[in-house]
């Protein structure tokens, strides 16, 4: 799962995150126990449809504090380690 | 060295599928989700805020007028609009957008089933829309350290989310089979017509070369009888041209292929403009698990039949609509039109129609003369430092006998170099018809007298040797004499 999520953990969080899972997956288990014969699933939480802005600018962040939250930056734009593989 | 069927040995063993996936960026003035502006060529992330980079709390909000665009554009291909519609995330992991994934549609797209007409060589097709959704588009990836910025060898990557979050409209085609060898040009018409009809609407300026309209090709062939190939999907795809030539080399290779026994893998592959191939895609691209869910922050859209009909109401005149006016108009014939749809032209002539010239003569010039300019100098028409009213006041010049052709090209050329307009170029150029009955008289003599052969020529009666006597007058008058009248004079003369 940690690696569908492209997460690095090591060994001891991992043990520590499964017990955590468990916690969580036996909490969705009490939300199996609801009776919602008859309830159609919904995506969302509120009855809310058709919510809208209209087309006006609002200003951006400066870029300073944009760029704040990436780990690293060159240029004015974030840099990132290498996307592709050495074989690919 | 990719091996390739001849076209016509492809189109003798196989038929072609078409498929096209185009993305149009709207001009709307924010982004899809946030008031961010959407200037183009602004300065790296300057244009990006918290729900651009999906900062912690922040909640997106849908732009109406990008719905709405969205809209337009379906009710112009002829789609039905969703009653009940929502967005999805598209979950990857790629650094062009910094959510790890990107807000589009899943299953229930605004817009579905709907079609385009288009012809080729006078043959009707109809291409079926399969939907027409909106998503966000993503960042701009600069790669460092490889070679000449492309991705295989980067050492690592900047990122610009300027263009993260501007609203982009996906258009999916039903399969196009039966188009038979026209499959190439089909393609064009097609992107071509999807591009006039959304310029018509004023919701994108649909520029290929900006990136604005993109264009991805899906291409399968099979023998004739047979259940359809396996397809190939083509990016990259940059310019009208390339469309078609996209079409063509995908149908070459796998032909070549098939030939040989082999079997097509269904892949990405990229467009290459300088050689016009195709090379495949990265095997990741194909990883194709999105994981899509509903988009929980943002509500579920359903658009009242109301708002829907007012939209309807409102759509301009369409350009096949359009066209059909204007050629009935301007008495041209349909193979006539559809070069002046294939030059791009049909503005500007009738612009320079509106401006006071004949369409015969509006025609005549753009898409010979300055058709021929724009060539050579590898611009568009509408980029030429000439423009419609200026072709009118030429060719009212022609008209009232002050400019003959080859005068007005000698115009065009000062026009083109920012001399001025074309009675100014004329007039500092000392550019115009010798008029001067005296003078053009004095020419002639001096042309008879220098010529004895053919004068004599012509008084035996052959008046096709009157061609050089003609010239000669041309030649010592600069150009500036009206040939007919010159003709006219000779014969009088020597008759
Ligand atoms: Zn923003």
């Amino acid at each position: 799962m940690a690696r569908l999520a492209r997460l690095e953990v090591t060994d001891d969080e991992l043990d520590a995150f499964a017990g955590q899972l468990d916690v969580i997956l036996e909490s969705m288990q009490t939300l199996g126990e609801v009776d919602t014969d008859g309830v159609e699933p919904t995506s969302h939480a509120v009855p809310l449809v058709n919510v809208f802005r209209e087309d006006q600018p609002q200003p951006s962040l400066p870029r300073d504090a944009a760029l704040a939250g990436g780990p690293d930056t060159a240029e004015g734009r974030f840099r990132v380690p290498r996307i592709l593989d050495d074989e690919e | 060295m990719t091996k390739l069927s001849t076209y016509e040995a492809a189109m003798a063993a196989y038929e072609p599928v078409l498929g096209l996936e185009t993305h149009i960026e709207l001009d709307t003035g924010t982004k899809m989700f946030c008031g961010c502006p959407t200037a183009f060529g602004a300065e790296p992330n300057t244009q990006i805020c918290p729900v651009c980079l999906a900062l912690p709390g922040a909640l997106p909000v849908a732009n109406r007028a990008a719905v709405e665009a969205t809209m337009k554009i379906g009710l112009a291909l002829n789609c039905r609009i969703a009653e009940w519609t929502r967005f999805a995330r598209k979950n990857y992991f790629y650094p062009d957008m910094p959510k790890n994934f990107q807000t589009s549609q899943y299953e229930e797209p605004l817009c579905e089933d709907g079609y385009v007409d288009v012809a080729v060589d006078g043959d009707h097709y109809r291409v079926e829309i399969e939907r027409v959704h909106l998503e966000e588009d993503t960042g701009k990836t600069l790669h460092v350290g490889g070679a000449t910025g492309r991705i295989h060898g980067a050492t690592e990557s900047l990122v610009d989310y300027n263009r993260a979050g501007i609203p982009l409209v996906e258009i999916v085609t039903k399969p196009v089979p039966g188009a038979g060898d026209l499959a190439p040009e089909v393609a064009r018409a097609y992107v071509t017509e999807l591009r006039d009809i959304v310029r018509s609407l004023g919701v994108s300026d649909v520029r290929m070369e900006q990136g604005s309209l993109r264009c991805d090709v899906n291409v399968s062939l099979n023998r004739a009888g047979d259940a359809w190939g396996t397809r190939t999907e083509t990016k990259n795809v940059n310019s009208l041209r390339s469309v078609e030539r996209a079409v063509r080399h995908e149908i070459r290779r796998q032909a070549a292929l098939l030939d040989s026994g082999e079997k097509i893998h269904q892949e990405t592959r990229h467009f290459h403009e300088a050689t016009g191939e195709t090379s495949p895609g990265r095997s990741k691209e194909e990883a194709t698990d999105y994981r899509y869910f509903p988009e929980p922050d943002l509500a579920v859209m359903e658009p009242d039949r109301e708002w829907v009909e007012r939209l309807r109401s409102g759509l301009p005149e369409l350009p096949r609509k359009r066209r059909e006016r204007l050629r009935a108009e301007w008495g041209l014939g349909e193979l006539e039109m559809q070069s002046v749809v294939n030059a791009d032209a049909v503005e500007i002539i009738e612009a320079t129609v509106a401006a006071g010239a004949s369409p015969t003569a509006a025609v005549k010039w753009w898409l010979g003369e300055l058709s021929r300019r724009a060539n050579e100098t590898g611009v568009e028409l509408g980029e030429l430092r000439i423009g419609p009213e200026q072709v009118a006041e030429l060719q009212g010049m022609v008209d009232d006998g002050r400019l003959n052709d080859k005068l007005a090209r000698q115009v065009i050329d000062g026009v083109l170099a920012d001399e001025g307009g074309p009675a100014e170029v004329a007039a500092s150029r000392g550019l115009e018809v010798v008029s001067d009955t005296g003078a053009l008289e004095a020419a002639v003599d001096e042309a008879i007298a220098a010529n004895p052969d053919a004068a004599e020529k012509i008084r035996g009666g052959k008046h096709a040797a009157a061609g050089a006597l003609i010239g000669a007058v041309m030649k010592s008058t600069k150009g500036q004499a009206d040939a007919g009248a010159v003709r006219e004079l000779i014969l009088s003369k020597l008759g």
